[in-house]
């Protein structure tokens, strides 16, 4: 079994991989980071979206082993350093921008992977930015909303 | 997915030994191999990461030319400022922003997707195929859905779009690229590249057809004559374009004619 | 009112978890010694099992244990089937055939579970699962009701001849038939509403575990309703007793149906934990999903409307063939009768209605609710009707719908529902007046100026929610109640819990029902907390569906605060020795009015539990429960107005705008409430433009993925414009009708009508994809 290392959310971490082990296996199974969530086979939901090296990426759709030696961020690490909710998180509260919750970490990780590349994105570059991020509560409304309360708010 | 043994080669060199030995198969993005192996529609005993060896960089080479390495990822030609707007709208609509951040143009085309953007844009522009081996034009290169020229072991290390003087093709001076998302998916469900070069008019299709990639001459012929969206032929026969739950081959074929007037006005405007 | 009770837009308590990734869903539960389950499915849609070979996969890494359907009825665990008995028009019983978990004899749909394989891997699991070596004989399969019901079509269940489940009725023919001979005007519509699969984003899961000391199992499961689950596993499934069993449905990430029912998987996982001797663990993945969730909708109606000479509807006939699927779910056979034929008056007076619903078996996954579950079948269907009615009659569609609208409350419809409460040309007119209908015509012309179809299209929809009274639901042969229950637990310290029997999946539960209890006794919300979806920790439930908890879960919470309200006015006017009459319970303390005398909140809890001076005969302690049965039906209702733009090269519909007009009463949380409408709008979206599952004629399902199936996404849909407009519900203390749903059902005629306005051809079908506009065009 291969061994990977990664710094996660800011921490030294390593574990032993199968070949096919994906990522957000190892994210889960291995980290117990059990807040990146799986919601299907093809790449297209969004809701395993974490950071690897300062992109999002669908950790679905990552080998755990291409990953050795990078920095990796999930939801776990948004969160301000006192424990209080970041400011992407504080305005998907405030605006509702969740229901169920499982692919709030998903929509989470993108919006601050838009916002880090468009700091003052359009209702339409928040939409298009989407594409690869489905929610099936809110009819994205709340979701927007919530992605332009965090821009104005300079997340 | 099935399990297999993972390596990252340093070199090409290696990595082609590896690819041609037992059934391995070449990962670069990973954006459509390994949804196809969590799917276990697809099965080997050794995954090849090519992202180890394969140059990434992007940039303008010889006279002009836009070179880009076979591991440059789609986000980087997107936003690369060699690249020109033709070829960055491309990128930018394939797959979704974190797709885009994996999935390679060489990955892209030695995969072959018949709904992929990529092979559109290297068919229409004319632009050529590097691997460890020659060089390889676009009009050779795809040889129908999920075909390509490619031997065993052959990777496709960089293309080179024609976008100065020096490679064997004209130069390109504007083109468009149309892309008619098939709604589930994403993907093209149909794709039109137009360019219009120094010495005629290339026009290449995507998720039309059957047979993949291709060109459509009747248009390239009109186009050459008089650029503009009035001179683009009616609709290309429905035979041989792909039918499914999307589109039936008539719509596919409709939609050919409706993008190459849209990308022929674009690259007009 | 206190900043944070009924009426405010408190911020969720919920989100602290679910934005920090801290939510706990099943899948993130793990066990030690937990094994994995996967699941051997039919590739075919309708074959007889021959034999079963598990010596390889027995002999693959990390298997202890594979189990067939033989063993599994060998063990004595019975049939899943359908609760609510529906008798045809003959007077005989819905034909039901068994259901087996793991298919004994026979699969009946591309998915259908044959083999369970545990292993300690999941990907070991599924490794084993690919070397069972099951030989099948392949049968002819029918994937339509068309297919099914034809003469030679085979046979899927023994049970149901024909492959019909019931040919069931409702309303009044003669009277009908004679309305249709002499109207004015009889307008007819041909309307298929399309198979949709459900995808909440959590696929389903189970976590199984047994515990032989104490002779206990316990199942993590993705439920809607784990109460009603823990009924069935044990009453009806012979698992194990009720005290035996516990089920918990944590953090659940969405259901809208789907995760109502008692499926095969979870089920098999509960029986093999305790057989293999091993926590078990099964997660669906989306392809499972898609073969397997309880898919919904999926029926091919004809109507026709009777009109006067004024435009008046004078009878509405209605023959629907719906389309259960392999099996029949927990709920189905209710689906296309009850929760569909009562609602086919909308919000009009009709004297005339009559309802003909064919139930068929195919050789599909298994239907049943979702989201709306038969009311958008019914608002579709009425919806489409009045637009067309509209334009054969040459008036506008609002005036259409105005000059048939129901004004006076009470009203009987002749399909069982009593309206109680509405203002329909009230929500109507809101509608209007936010869609700018009167600016409509310039924005055509301009759009036609650009070489586009603009169209307008209209929905005025009326729902039944808060299933269900009781008495009501079992005379219409609902298997069980349709109450709810609520334990209200004061704490020594005044901090209060409370036990409900409603479940949240993203309802938003634990803000709304603690703003409840804020509101009655002027505590923060934050000092409440909302316990539910535990059989250890809740005495019994019926779930969340239907829009109940509001209207049916809330009302069993105000019952019990009654209650406690009861109880510490007595403890407090004994302690401050005033009457009870005298008391007010607001800002967290019990006041005596016109006096500066009170007691703390907190002080009322340390009383009633240290009992040093309570009054003669109250018993310490302040925990109360109640159980409230609706009295009728709650009916919310509205007007949904969509405007498009149709690009007529490609078919691309653009939707240019999406105006929500409601009644539901009274609104708890404003900000959910809109939330609710929002993601129900969206997935209307989803039903009338972008989805639809379907199966080739040989039971193959074609939109297995999400490269197939077109979900919603954030470009496919604008922002809503949404507005409540409440008159209040006489059936429960709050006034609530129920918000859930409404999106849903509301918004796939506004979408349609709107795409046939501007395309000017009624010939298409849900969904209007650019593929169908386009062939609708250009047929």
């Amino acid at each position: 079994m291969p061994t990977v290392n990664m710094t996660v959310n800011g921490k030294a971490v390593s574990g032993d991989v199968e070949g096919r082990t994906l990522l957000v296996q190892f994210l889960r199974e291995n980290l117990g980071l059990t807040g990146t969530h799986v919601g299907c086979d093809t790449s297209q939901c969004g809701a395993c979206v974490v950071h690897v090296d300062g992109e999002a990426v669908k950790s679905c759709t990552a080998l755990a082993v291409s990953c050795d030696g990078a920095s990796v961020a999930t939801i776990e690490g948004m969160a301000n350093d006192d424990g209080s909710l970041g400011p992407i998180q504080q305005a998907f509260q405030d605006n509702h921008g969740l229901q169920c919750g499982f692919c709030t970490p998903g929509m989470i990780m993108s919006a601050a992977d838009l916002l880090k590349n468009n700091p003052n994105p359009s209702e339409q570059e928040i939409r298009d930015y989407l594409e690869g991020n489905i929610c099936r509560c809110t009819g994205y409304h709340n979701i927007v909303k919530s992605i332009q309360a965090a821009a104005a708010a300079g997340a | 997915m099935y399990n297999f043994n993972y390596i990252k080669p340093g070199s090409v060199d290696e990595a082609a030994a590896a690819l041609t030995s037992g059934d391995a198969m070449a990962l670069s993005g990973g954006q459509t191999l390994l949804p196809t192996m969590k799917a276990r529609l697809a099965e080997t005993d050794t995954v090849v990461d090519l992202t180890g060896c394969l140059s990434s960089s992007i940039g303008i080479v010889r006279d002009g030319d836009l070179e880009i390495g076979g591991a440059a990822r789609h986000a980087a030609v997107a936003n690369d400022g060699n690249v020109p707007g033709w070829l960055q709208n491309v990128a930018a609509h394939i797959g979704d922003p974190a797709v885009r951040n994996r999935g390679t143009i060489g990955g892209s085309l030695a995969n072959n997707d018949p709904a992929a953007c990529y092979p559109a844009a290297v068919l229409g522009t004319g632009a050529e195929i590097t691997t460890n081996k020659r060089t390889i034009a676009a009009d050779d290169f795809f040889q129908g859905m999920f075909t390509t020229a490619l031997d065993d072991g052959e990777i496709v290390t960089a293309v080179t779009f024609p976008t100065g003087a020096s490679v064997s093709q004209a130069k390109v001076e504007s083109a468009n690229y149309q892309k008619f998302v098939q709604p589930a998916s994403r993907f093209a469900l149909v794709g039109v590249f137009v360019a219009k070069k120094s010495d005629g008019v290339r026009v290449a299709v995507t998720g039309a057809s059957e047979e993949g990639a291709h060109r459509w001459a009747a248009a390239e012929q009109a186009l050459s004559g008089n650029f503009s969206p009035d001179a683009v032929p009616a609709a290309p026969a429905a035979d041989g374009m792909i039918g499914d739950i999307h589109g039936s081959p008539e719509y596919r074929a409709h939609l050919v004619a409706v993008m190459t007037r849209r990308a022929v006005a674009a690259a007009s405007a | 009112m206190p900043k944070d009770g009924i009426g405010a837009a408190v911020v969720r308590t919920e989100d602290v978890r679910f934005t920090t990734g801290k939510g706990r869903y099943v899948d993130d539960f793990n066990v030690a010694g937990q094994h994995y389950a996967a699941f051997v499915r039919s590739p075919h849609a309708h074959a007889n099992i021959v034999g079963i070979d598990k010596s390889a996969a027995m002999a693959a890494p990390g298997v202890v244990a594979i189990y067939d359907g033989n063993e599994l009825v060998g063990d004595g665990i019975g049939n899943l089937f359908c609760g609510w008995a529906v008798t045809s028009k003959d007077g005989t019983p819905m034909k039901m055939g068994a259901w087996s978990a793991l298919a004994t004899s026979k699969v009946r749909y591309v998915g259908d579970s044959v083999c369970v394989v545990i292993a300690d891997t999941q990907a070991r699991a599924r490794d084993a699962a690919e070397k069972v070596d099951v030989t099948y004989e392949e049968l002819p399969a029918a994937s339509t009701v068309g297919a099914a019901l034809s003469s030679t079509a085979a046979q899927i269940h023994d049970e149901a001849e024909g492959n019909l489940i019931y040919d069931w009725e409702l309303g009044d023919e003669a009277a009908t038939d004679a309305a249709l001979a002499s109207a004015a005007k009889v307008v007819e519509l041909d309307v298929t509403n399309n198979r949709l699969a459900p995808n909440p984003m959590e696929p389903r899961a189970a976590l199984a575990q047994y515990d032989s000391g104490e002779d206990h199992l316990t199942l993590h499961t993705t439920s809607q309703n784990p109460h009603v689950a823990r009924l069935v596993m044990s009453a009806f499934f012979q698992i194990a007793p009720e005290h035996k069993l516990r089920v918990i449905a944590p953090d659940v990430g969405g259901g809208f149906g789907a995760k109502i029912y008692i499926y095969p998987e979870e089920t098999v996982c509960v029986w093999a934990a305790r057989k293999a001797g091993v926590p078990i663990k099964w997660t669906a993945d989306r392809s499972e999903a898609f073969l397997t969730d309880a898919h919904g909708r999926d029926h091919v109606s004809t109507a026709k409307m009777a009109f006067d000479a004024n435009n008046k509807i004078t009878g509405f006939k209605i023959d629907t063939t719906a389309n259960l699927g392999a099996y029949m779910s927990l709920f189905s056979s209710a689906v296309p009768t009850y929760l569909y034929a009562t609602l086919l008056s909308g919000q009009y007076a009709i004297p005339s209605i009559y309802c003909n619903v064919k139930a068929v078996y195919t050789n599909t996954a298994p239907v049943d609710a979702y989201r709306g579950a038969g009311r958008p079948e019914a608002c579709y269907l009425v919806e489409r009707m009045m637009e067309k009615a509209a334009k054969e009659l040459g008036t506008s569609p609002a005036a259409l719908r105005r000059n048939n609208f129901i004004t006076e409350f009470p009203y009987q419809t002749p399909v069982i529902m009593a309206y109680d409460a509405g203002d329909f040309d009230a929500t109507l007119s809101a509608a209007e007046a936010a869609a700018d209908v009167a600016g409509f015509a310039a924005r055509k012309a301009a759009s036609e100026a650009a070489g586009k179809k603009r169209g307008l299209g209209y929905s005025c929809y009326i729902e039944a929610c808060g299933i269900a009274p009781s008495a009501a639901a079992g005379s219409l042969g609902a298997g069980v109640g349709g109450w709810e229950s609520a334990e209200v637990r004061v704490n020594p310290v005044g901090t209060i819990e409370v036990m409900t029997g409603s479940h949240s999946h993203g309802q938003g539960h634990e803000t709304t029902f603690a703003q409840v209890v804020a509101d009655r006794f002027g505590v923060p919300h934050d000092s409440v907390k909302i316990v539910h979806g535990d059989t250890d920790k809740v005495q019994f439930g019926m779930g969340t569906y239907g829009s109940r908890s509001g209207a049916v879960g809330i009302s069993a919470i105000v019952k019990a605060l009654d209650k406690v309200e009861a109880k510490v006015k007595k403890i407090a006017a004994h302690v401050l020795e005033a009457s009870e009459g005298d008391l007010v319970i607001e800002e967290g303390a019990v006041k005596v009015q016109g006096t500066d005398k009170q007691m703390l909140w907190h002080e009322v809890g340390l009383a009633a539990y240290v009992a040093h001076n309570l009054p003669e005969g109250v018993e310490p302690g302040l925990n109360e429960s109640a159980f409230y049965d609706p009295t009728n039906f709650t009916f919310p209702a509205g007007s949904y107005i969509c405007e498009v733009e149709v690009d007529p090269e490609t078919g691309v519909v653009d939707i240019q705008g999406f105006v929500a007009a409601d009644d539901f009463g009274r609104v708890i949380n404003p900000m959910i409430v809109a939330g609710q409408v929002h993601g129900g709008i969206g997935q209307g979206i989803g039903q009338a433009m972008l989805e639809q599952a379907v199966y080739d004629a040989d039971g193959q399902l074609l939109t297995g993925t999400y490269m197939d199936y077109t979900m919603p996404r954030a470009d496919d849909v604008p922002f809503y414009q949404v507005s409540t407009h409440e008159t209040l519900c006489p059936g429960n203390p709050l006034g609530i009708k129920g918000c859930g749903e409404a999106g849903a059902i509301g918004s796939p005629p506004a979408l349609v009508n709107a795409v046939i306005d501007a395309i000017g051809t009624d010939n298409i079908n849900m969904p209007v994809s650019p593929q169908n506009v386009w062939a609708a065009m250009n047929s």
